[in-house]
Order: structure tokens, then sequence, then C-alpha cells
């Protein structure tokens, strides 16, 4: 196995604006505060004059990128996801939302990996509460290149998008050639006993997990569920009939994520037994990304451990 | 502003409230009070100020204005429908289902609508992100953003008047309508903004206070924020809620209650006979 080169997607996104500009020129990039933490530092630095900080007050941020959208531009606005899902809330819901206008929302430093610092940092919930705004596209990419290709397709599409990256420097398991398109799940690996669909750096953890289940003799399909809005039924309904067990895996709360998401899709078309990883209804913790990752269970252990249980229902 | 351009704006303000009246009559609901102490700053700034085409309401050119004040809504329906924007006859479906003006203005669903609002304090910050987009396009059209004096209770207000007056957004005219009355009570008894212009002036504004009744101060105030370089305007007008209709007037309750069928006739009786007088002396 090659050398494991790891990127957190924040820097990809960073880097994925500077590179944006040489492509596009009626983009701006808004931040509050943040830039050296979200990189949008990066976009700051080469094109000061597209680049306005808004200062700690989120609220208004969204509604001035609303008001820029409005009169033209693509605005990606950025904070983390805390503050720019959760404080920002009716902002993003009703300027930008309710417009149906080009607002892509860079949320960074989202999920328990923020780690030390803590539970008011540590955002479990913004997927939720964007999933709730009619027409706001999620995509939460699982490497630094996927986030690039996130960042260039949201660009080009029409409407609000919120795009959702973190802190801490993961694999990077995709290569240029990978195929992202909004809208659709990628099946990274084939199997027939259990389906695991994963989104963010749980992807990685779900390789690792199929690897393992692998040499126990279960065949795990892999999913990376990059758009979580709208969701990607087709690849859900095929996995759920073709393998009747699903796992999904990601670094948010189970309740209102992708596990809510693909849950909703299997209800109404092909219930199969299925177990969701996440974050158990609960606040995250201090300490080191990883640790925490353990803790709560956000581990290739786990989705093995929960692939097992739930072939054991079928 | 000569004496008989005076006169015309007279005759489209009360042209305004009237549609005012009939648009909230016709829903059962709505927002006459605001709606009415607005009406002689919408007719100024739709008929005078702004440069803006019916026939070409998108016009990526064009001066914009924001009703931070959403629920003021019927005024701007009134204002967009004198000045040509859609029929008259849109007023009478006012917040009737499947009807196109909503209950608060949707910039998607009505021609002429530069922002959708209706969540105070967001509409002055995509006021100054409109402003700030002219800066950084370099397009030179002014924005214009209304708010209530009841809105700027809203912590996000003084974001977006801190942010506009950093960012040095001589583009944009902040309008407060200071009527002194919100839903609960008058705005000392619920909770004070006052001093208004002060604490605008605190945030880095030029600020002016103006009787927002009186053309010839609307006017000056306007002028002046247009010679006014490096930081924004914010324009306090005094106005009386309801203004033009005498049972209305200063009445806390009539905020967000539409007058009923009597009600509606002796309002329109008023309105009319003002008009009437107002005719005679063009």
């Amino acid at each position: 196995m090659a050398e494991i080169v790891k990127k957190a997607t924040r820097d990809g996104y960073g880097q994925a604006l500077c590179d944006l500009a040489e492509v596009k020129s009626d983009f701006v990039v808004l931040d509050a505060d943040l830039a050296a933490a979200t990189k949008t530092g990066m976009f700051k630095k080469a094109h000061p004059d597209r680049f306005v900080d808004c200062g700690i007050a989120e609220g208004n941020m969204m509604s001035v990128a609303a008001g820029l959208a409005a009169s033209g531009l693509t605005v990606f606005a950025s904070s983390f996801a805390m503050f720019a899902a959760g404080r920002a809330f009716e902002q993003v819901r009703n300027s930008i939302g309710y417009p149906h206008l080009n607002v892509k929302i860079g949320a960074t430093h989202a999920g328990l990996s923020v780690g030390e610092d803590g539970a008011t940092h540590q955002c479990n919930e913004d997927i939720a509460l964007m999933r709730s705004i009619p027409g706001m596209t999620i995509i939460n990419p699982a490497d630094a290149v996927e986030a690039k290709k996130a960042v260039f397709a949201a660009a080009q599409a029409d409407g609000p998008f919120y795009l959702r990256f973190g802190r801490l420097a993961v694999p990077v398991v995709f290569d240029d050639d990978y195929p992202f398109e909004i809208g659709k799940g990628v099946e990274l690996v084939e199997g027939t006993d259990v389906t695991i669909i994963a989104t963010g750096l749980m992807v990685n953890e779900a390789l690792i997990a199929a690897e393992n289940l692998k040499a126990e003799g279960v065949s795990a399909r892999v999913i990376n569920m990059a758009t979580i809005k709208p969701i990607d039924k087709e690849i859900i309904v095929k996995a759920a009939s073709e393998t009747g067990a699903i796992v999904t895996a990601e670094e948010h709360s189970v309740i209102g994520g992708l596990g809510s998401a693909v849950a909703e899709v299997l209800v109404e078309s092909t219930p199969v037994p299925m177990v969701r990883v996440g974050v158990q209804d609960a606040f995250g913790k201090s300490g080191p990304a990883l640790k925490v990752l353990e803790m709560y269970g956000l581990t290739a252990a786990n989705i093995a451990a929960k692939a097992k249980e739930v072939i054991a229902r079928k | 502003m000569n004496a008989m351009t005076k006169k015309q704006l007279s005759i489209i303000a009360t042209k305004l409230r009237m549609l005012i009246v009939e648009g909230t009559h016709a829903a059962k609901c709505g927002h006459p009070g605001g709606s009415l102490s607005s009406a002689d700053l919408l007719a100024y700034l739709y008929n005078v100020e702004m440069n803006v085409d019916p026939a070409n309401p998108r016009d990526p050119n064009r001066d914009r204005f924001v009703l931070s004040k959403g629920h003021a809504a019927p005024v701007l329906y009134a204002a967009l429908a004198e000045k040509g924007f859609f029929p008259k006859e849109e007023i009478w479906h006012l917040r009737h289902l499947g009807a196109m003006l909503q209950g608060h203005p949707d910039m998607n669903g009505v021609p002429g609508v530069d922002m959708s609002t209706g969540s105070l304090g967001q509409g002055v910050s995509a006021a100054a992100g409109m402003a700030l987009a002219a800066k950084m396009t370099g397009k030179d059209y002014r924005v214009y953003a209304l708010l209530g004096d009841g809105e700027i209770e809203e912590g996000q207000v003084w974001e977006a008047a801190m942010f506009a007056a950093a960012k040095k957004l001589d583009n944009l005219v902040i309008v407060v309508d200071n009527n002194n009355l919100q839903i609960d009570g008058t705005i000392e008894e619920v909770n004070s903004p006052y001093p208004i212009p002060e604490k605008f002036a605190a945030f880095g504004c030029n600020t002016i206070v103006i009787d927002g009744h009186d053309f010839d101060q609307i006017e000056a105030a306007l002028n002046n924020a247009k010679e006014t370089k490096g930081k924004p305007t914010a324009i306090v007008m005094t106005t009386t809620k309801g203004k033009g209709v005498s049972f209305m007037e200063n009445a806390v309750g009539w905020h967000g209650v539409a007058p009923n069928d009597e009600q509606y006739e002796v309002a329109m009786a008023e309105l009319n006979a003002l008009l009437a007088e107002q005719q005679k002396e063009v």
C-alpha cells in the first residue's frame, strides 16, 4: 500500500478557492474573523480585492452574502460549522434559502474532530439544520481532493450550498480522477453481505472496516455519500436490495444527518436492517481529535462490529 | 423640488395609502399602520429619487430598495403598482392563496422587489451586501433600506451599521421609520432603542433627523446622503403610525390588524376626500 498522505478538507477548500479564481471571476469570499482557520486566508492573500472580512458577526455576514448574491455575484461565506449553520441558521433560511440565492456556505471545523476546543465548537447538528431548508444542497467531502471538486461543482451550480469541511488532517483517499458528481453516491468497494454508507472522514474508516471484515469472510460494500441533500436514493435502494443490510457512518449526530436521510429512503422503499454509526445524541468533549472520535465510536472497529450486528438481524 | 412636484407627490402618497387600505381590507389581515407611516417616503423614493424602470426590473445598474421592515409590504406593493411594475388589481388579492403578493416581499415572485424580507434585521444587512457589490463591481447604483424603529431592537441591525461604516458604504442609505409604536406598545415601553440618531452616529453613520411626512425634508436628507462620502447615511424620520386614516393614527392596535368593512368605508372616504382636495390644487 502506498504511503498515506494526510490533508484536512479545510485545506482543500482554501486551495480550491484559489484555483477557482484562475477560471472564474464573478465570485467573492466572505469570512467572519476566522480566515486563518477556515483557510480562506489563502484566497485573501491571493485576491484581497475579492475577499471581505465581516468580523465576528455571522448573522450579518450571511445576509450580506445574500445581498451580494442578489446583485449577481456568487458568494462563498465561511465560518465554523457551529456558527455558519447554528448561529446564523435563520439568516441562512430566510435571506439565502428562501430567495434561493447563489451563496455557497463553506463551513469548516465540523464535527467532533475539532478536538481540544470541545463541545461548544464541535458541531454535530449542522447537517440536520441545513437539511431542513428547502433547496439547500449539502456536500460533506471525504478528503481534500473531493473538497476541491465540491467547491468547483458548487460554484457552477445554481442556488445555495452547504459545504462541510473538517479541521483534522485526514487520509487522502481519492486521486484526481475520482468521479465526483453532485447528488451521486459512489461505490468504492463491491460487497454482497452488507453496505456501509459513509460520509466525510468516516469514508476512510469505512474502507478500513471493509478490509477487516473481508479478512473475516464478510463482504461489505462501501459507498461514499458526499452529497447528503439531495440524497442519492437509487444507490441506497440498490444497496439495500442487493446486500440486505445497511450501516451508515458519519461524524454528526445520528439525528437528522446521513443516517436519518438513508433511513428515510429505506423505510419508504426497501426496509432492511440498519444501524447508524454517529454521535448518539450527545455533546462532544475536549481531547485530541482521534481520541475523541474513538470515544464516540467513530472508528473502523465500531463500523465493523455494527456491520456484523446488522447482518445478524437479516 | 418645485411646488407642482410636491403636490403631485402628495397625490401619489394618498393613492398609496388608499391601496394599503384596500389591500389589507381585501386580505382581512396585514400591517396597515407601519405601511401608512412610510407612504410619503416611498412615494418620493420611487417617483423622484430612485433610478428604476418598470420595464426592466432586474436592470443590474438600477438603484435598490430593501424593505427591511418586511411586514410593511402593502406600502411597497402600492408603490410598485403605482409605478407600473404590475397591475394594481394584484393588491386586491394580497395574501390570498395562490396570489402573487405574499404577506412579506418575495424577490422571485414580484417584479420590482429587490430582496425577500420579513424576518426583522436581515434586510439592512442584505442592503449593505448590495451596496458592497456595487463597490466591488464598479457600479454606481445606490441602495435604500427602510427599517422600523421596533426593528432596530434586533442586534443584527447594529452588526449591519458597524459593517456598513467599516466598509465605507456611502452608497447605502438606512432609513428608520420612527413612528414610536411596536406590537406590544410604544417603543419606550417595550425595549427603548432611544436615542436613535446618537446610536447610528456612534456606529459611524452620517445621521440626519427629519419629519418623514415632509417632502422637502426627505429630499434634503437624501441629497445630503449623496453628498456624504466615505460613510453610510442613517435617516431617522419621525412619522405618525397609521398616517392618513384618522382612527389608525398613533394607535398601537393598528400594527397588524386589517380594517373591517365599516372601517374600510370610513378610511376610504377620508382618503378620497383628501385626494379630491389635493387634485383641486394641481
